[in-house]
């Protein structure tokens, strides 16, 4: 790619970025809202607090644990490779996945 | 007899050893189940934090499995900070050097994303740079350097880990299929939002976090992934109001 | 005695609440009779975001008192130095109401147990946690509250009685006093001692600030009760009378309702405070 052909690629979508966003940030120009957090979770997002408070209840678990069946992992299949990661979109991974 | 704090902590970390001598009821009997109480508190406290900061590996997994994680995780990795907050780092590495759960690669990437997720919810405020400070001449975009906002986050992933993800965050998203997905964490207001970036998108951000201008990130990233698709990139930090500041240095005359 | 306990301390003789993010736009609209709020220090230690803005806009509003969780003041190694200057930031910009820590500890070695552990009532004991609160004082720039703890079970090794200790500490410290009456019900039970005997032996001229919470009842191995301080449920009636038998030697303070586990919907904690209110009412000012 040419120089010039390589500035009126990035100068473009460059420009059209900008030019989306100011659309959306008008759009959205919503008032601060700090209190309730999105789609009315319960603020997840902060994660877990200190705590001054004692419980009742026990714990059993200790060092012991054996995978169970439950969650939704088991929903979720995706094929695990040789080498433990995903198919991947690039060439790179496209070149390896072909017969040798 | 006295009672260190090390014998008091390694007694309250580990059910098997023997509740240390020279702790009483009110009748100077032995303490017993009442030592179990600091047990409990220690265990079952750092377990719900556990669940609170990791939401979708424990849906993942089930909550059972995560009780189960979550008991060795906080006896060998108990909080180094009182910033409950922020707990959990060596979560990611520590399910990834779990054997059971190596059929499940991508759980360590979304532990990441569920940490980047908290980090962002808890860093400083930030003002997005103006709408326009982008609105200059080609050349001059070119030479334009980026700074970022501090709630931002970028993780990378070999695995589909914003579809996962949504999977198990919102209701009727589609089930997750096999590629490769980087994330970008914005924070507009106070809530992160993850988004899927578009291949190439993270290195882009990478290399201008480096200090590289617009259009060196650009070359960089080009030759590793020809089809990097820079507008949406930009897009989405611009509508995150990840962008704080536009640098562009002119060449003095 | 009184202005002196109080020095810097300027919370309400009303009910306050421990606050709950989830509350937020309720206490906004409906905050009577509550007229203060309490804050974990720690959950408030971040850099930045909701937490922050939430906190800054109460305090226009509410005074604030901020309860440290983690500073580990009866800790056997040295006070961490970055959580005392974080904690420092945090007061230097909040300028709260009242600013309270734990009669406990809760580090060790570097590890963090969320959790307040208790402490041998010793001489040795009173030398280091008097030496930290000086180091608290010094480092923030006014006064501290201490907390009295539920207790489970007793050091052998104590020979002070838990309301001599702390009048000492804050004898040698000048820090103030907060008095849990809910932790001194829980204590009283489990290690068979007269809560009414302890407020009668307790300093009350130092006390800043009174808490009340909800407990969960248990046993021992020996069938005897066990109170767990769960901050779970309603504050028992047991708990509400010893609280009148308290202010009826102290004279009105502030009262505060501590709910951390099972939050429940805000008209809930909001009815603790009245009950509260009823309580400081029936007391001449």
């Amino acid at each position: 790619m040419s120089n010039t052909a390589k500035t009126l690629v990035i100068a473009s979508a460059v420009a059209a970025a900008v030019s989306g966003a100011a659309t959306t940030a008008t759009a959205q120009a919503k008032e601060k809202c700090y209190g309730v957090s999105l789609a009315g979770q319960n603020d997840c997002a902060a994660g877990p607090g200190t705590t001054c408070a004692g419980t009742s209840t026990v714990d059993y678990q200790g060092n012991a644990w054996t995978l169970v069946d439950a969650g939704t992992c088991a929903d979720i299949e995706l094929p695990k490779e040789a080498n433990g990661t995903a198919r991947k979109g690039s060439l790179e991974a496209l070149d390896r996945d072909l017969p040798a | 007899m006295s009672v260190s704090q090390t014998t008091f902590q390694a007694a309250l970390l580990d059910a098997k050893a023997l509740v240390p001598d020279g702790l009483t009821d009110a009748e100077a009997q032995p303490a017993g189940r009442r030592f179990s109480v600091y047990r409990n508190n220690v265990a079952v406290s750092l377990t719900e934090a556990m669940h609170q900061a990791f939401p979708v590996i424990t849906k993942l997994l089930g909550t059972q499995n995560m009780d189960g994680l979550a008991g060795i995780f906080l006896r060998q990795h108990p909080p180094s900070s009182p910033l409950m907050m922020f707990y959990g780092e060596a979560f990611p590495d520590f399910l990834a050097n779990m054997p059971q759960l190596s059929h499940l690669g991508y759980l360590p990437d979304i532990a990441r994303l569920e940490l980047a997720l908290r980090q962002s919810y808890h860093a400083a405020d930030s003002q997005a740079a103006p709408a326009d400070a982008l609105a200059v001449s080609p050349e001059d975009v070119l030479k334009a350097r980026l700074s970022f906002a501090p709630s931002m986050q970028v993780i990378r992933s070999d695995w589909p880990i914003h579809a996962i993800w949504r999977f198990n965050t919102e209701a009727d998203a589609p089930t997750p299929e096999a590629h490769a997905q980087d994330v970008l964490i914005t924070r507009p207001e106070y809530d992160p939002i993850p988004q899927p970036l578009p291949s190439g998108g993270a290195a882009w951000i990478a290399h201008l976090q480096t200090g590289d201008t617009i259009g060196d990130a650009f070359e960089k990233t080009a030759a590793e992934t020809p089809d990097f698709d820079l507008g949406t990139t930009l897009a989405l930090l611009l509508q995150g109001g990840a962008i704080t500041s536009v640098t562009i240095e002119r060449l003095e005359t | 005695m009184l202005d002196d306990a109080l020095r810097s301390n300027r919370l309400p003789a009303a009910p306050g609440v421990g606050y709950k993010p989830q509350h937020f736009a309720q206490i906004l609209e409906q905050a009577q009779p509550v007229a203060w709020l309490e804050i974990h220090a720690e959950n408030y230690m971040g850099d930045g975001g909701r937490p922050l803005a939430q906190l800054r806009h109460l305090s226009e509003d509410f005074p604030i008192s901020v309860h440290g969780v983690g500073l580990s003041i009866g800790g056997e190694g040295p006070l961490d130095p970055d959580h005392l200057t974080r904690l420092k930031h945090l007061i230097s910009w909040l300028k709260p109401a009242s600013f309270s820590e734990h009669l406990a500890w809760s580090t060790h070695d570097t590890h963090f147990f969320n959790d307040l552990l208790p402490l041998p009532y010793t001489d040795a004991t009173l030398a280091r946690v008097c030496a930290h609160i000086d180091q608290v004082q010094d480092t923030v720039g006014r006064q501290m509250l201490l907390e009295n703890p539920s207790s489970y079970l007793a050091f052998e090794e104590s020979t002070w009685s838990e309301p001599d200790f702390l009048r000492e500490i804050s004898q040698r410290t000048g820090c103030g006093l907060l008095l849990d009456v809910n932790n001194v019900f829980v204590s009283a039970t489990n290690l068979d001692f007269s809560p009414q005997g302890y407020i009668d032996a307790y300093p009350l001229e130092k006390v800043g600030e009174i808490h009340l919470g909800g407990h969960d009842e248990d046993e021992d191995d020996h069938g005897h009760p066990l109170l767990i301080d769960s901050h779970g449920r309603e504050v028992v009636d047991p708990v509400w009378t010893l609280l009148d038998y308290v202010l009826d030697r102290s004279g009105p303070k502030p009262v505060l309702v501590e709910w951390d586990t099972d939050v429940p919907d805000w008209p809930v904690l909001r009815a603790e405070a009245e009950r509260a209110q009823v309580a400081l009412d029936r007391v001449p000012a």
